[in-house]
């Protein structure tokens, strides 16, 4: 057990694919309250990382820690909000309204037979709120813009009152605006409720705006500390030379 | 004539309210693939001198989890391994099917479907079989729609996502040996698709789409029975075109309502 206790503990996880090496020896720890940014390029582990934090895969080796319980126990999923990568690609005629997408967050706090009850729909008019998305409960979710859908995604994530949320490059295919009115939500929902947030993400200027820590991922981990460590380390600006054009300021 | 209308709508409400679920996955052929190895049990049946439904039903169940497995444990895509078992389910029923000499009135019944003919003990089996499924679908209604719209999400929120699976193919199982009697085994997975995919034409909602289906499949099965007796039609034949014409009025709904943008939708085709 990790001395300081951190909320999210990954240690020395290694993950291969037919004969393929994805991952290998990644070590990091979360504390609560922190806004964490996993970024690499293509390819480089970093929705894996994220799957094997889930429990979606296995590891081949090494071990996770959620709020202090090893993930094989980890039973208490309604501490967990998560907003998959294709929550971009809906397919615009699958029937739910936008409260129906929402409800399904609230299933890992519920018992069997999981009914809806009157606390709950007061739980998703709150969780709509917060995203700004209230007014539109009863509209097909495949009518909304991505940015909105992005918002009822997050809704989703938070109806539970989680403790952690991890999010999978949530802005892909979304305009620049729309990403930064999003980003500055996400912001908004670490600083004012506390919320531990893991992003993988390609937009480097989230990182520089928002978050305070970064992990940087190409099959191993290269760097993981604070934002200042991470603007300043020669290894990542190495690393980023020639694919991304980084700059580090701070609102 | 009302232990027919009594089956054949109780029946065809299951599977309109099962289809939408298996639209959505995509596993609508799955109801085909299932009625063809229904096929194979009932020849299994005949020869064993056991009642052929009660067989059917056991081979369904057994094939679903099988494909369930093929699918998981050798990798293969879900038509693929739906082709392999629904082929071995047929070859093995027109082995049995000679061997038993049974090329009679008696197969022509289940392949094309005989509602009309349907004796007390299959509609009391048929109102057994219907509750049960549609109790398992209530009970387990946000776990499916979960599963239905993001299976990776429900994962992660603690949903038991191989059970689930499991169980949604055996209700896909039982429906199609139940829609058997209705329409027959050739015609058993229009009773799964068409409403569904019609009522995915105009829904808003789930639930919306869920009930759409059910009202079509049950208007469907009522004038298809009674246009069937009238007019000295098949039973089976009637009641399938009429889901073919309530899907292509919603096409038309669909068309002249303002299209979404957007990729691929659940019935394959662009949106842009």
């Amino acid at each position: 057990m990790p001395m300081d206790n951190p909320f999210i503990f990954v240690e020395n996880v290694s993950f291969g694919f037919q004969g393929l090496e994805v991952l290998r020896g990644v070590s990091f720890s979360l504390s609560r309250g922190d806004f964490m940014a996993l970024i690499g390029p293509n390819g480089s582990g970093k929705t894996t990382l994220l799957r094997i934090i889930l429990g979606i895969l296995k590891p081949s080796s090494g071990r996770v820690l959620l709020m202090g319980q090893d993930l094989a126990q980890f039973t208490q999923w309604q501490r967990i909000g998560y907003v998959p990568q294709k929550a971009t690609h809906l397919d615009p005629y699958f029937p739910a309204s936008v409260r129906e997408v929402v409800a399904l967050g609230l299933l890992s706090g519920k018992r069997f037979p999981r009914l809806l009850t009157r606390q709950d729909e007061a739980a998703i008019g709150r969780a709509l709120e917060r995203v700004d998305m209230k007014e539109l409960r009863n509209r097909r979710i495949g009518e909304l813009s991505g940015g909105q859908q992005q918002r009822v995604f997050i809704a989703r994530a938070i109806v539970n009152g989680p403790d952690v949320l991890f999010l999978d490059e949530p802005t892909a295919g979304v305009d620049a605006e729309t990403q930064a009115r999003f980003y500055d939500m996400l912001a908004e929902l670490n600083r004012n409720e506390d919320l531990t947030i893991a992003l993988i993400t390609h937009d480097f200027g989230i990182i520089t705006k928002h978050v305070n820590k970064v992990a940087c991922l190409n099959q191993r981990l290269f760097f993981h500390g604070t934002h200042e460590e991470f603007c300043s380390s020669a290894v990542v600006q190495e690393l980023l030379r020639g694919e991304h054009h980084l700059v580090c300021h701070r609102h | 004539m009302q232990r027919a209308f009594l089956a054949g709508f109780l029946i065809s409400l299951t599977c309109a309210i099962l289809g939408v679920f298996l639209v959505l996955r995509r596993d609508a052929m799955i109801g085909h693939g299932l009625a063809h190895v229904t096929f194979g049990g009932v020849a299994l049946g005949i020869f064993l001198y056991v009642a052929p439904i009660l067989m059917a039903l056991g081979v369904a169940v057994f094939s679903a989890l099988g494909i369930l497995k093929l699918k998981e444990k050798a990798g293969l895509y879900g038509d693929t391994a739906i082709g392999i078992i629904s082929s071995l389910g047929m070859a093995l029923g027109i082995i049995l099917v000679s061997a038993a000499g049974s090329y009679n009135v008696d197969l022509f019944g289940y392949l094309f479907g005989n509602i009309l003919a349907i004796d007390p003990l299959e509609v009391w089996m048929s109102l057994a079989l219907a509750l049960a499924v549609l109790s398992a679908v209530a009970l387990f209604y946000q776990e499916f729609v979960f599963l239905t719209f993001d299976p990776e999400s429900a994962k992660v929120s603690g949903v038991r996502v191989k059970q689930l699976d499991a169980l949604m193919a055996m209700l896909t199982a039982v429906t199609v040996v139940l829609g058997m009697k209705v329409v027959g085994i050739l015609l058993v997975s229009a009773l799964l698709v068409i409403p569904a995919a019609a009522s995915l034409q105009v829904a808003r909602s789930f639930k919306e789409a869920m009930l759409i289906s059910a009202i079509l499949a049950g208007i469907a099965a009522f004038c298809g029975l009674v246009a069937a007796f009238y007019l000295d039609w098949p039973s089976s034949g009637t009641i399938v075109s009429i889901s073919g014409v309530f899907f292509l009025i919603f096409y038309w709904m669909r068309l002249r309502r303002k299209l979404p943008q957007g990729s691929q939708n659940v019935l394959g085709s662009s949106a842009d």
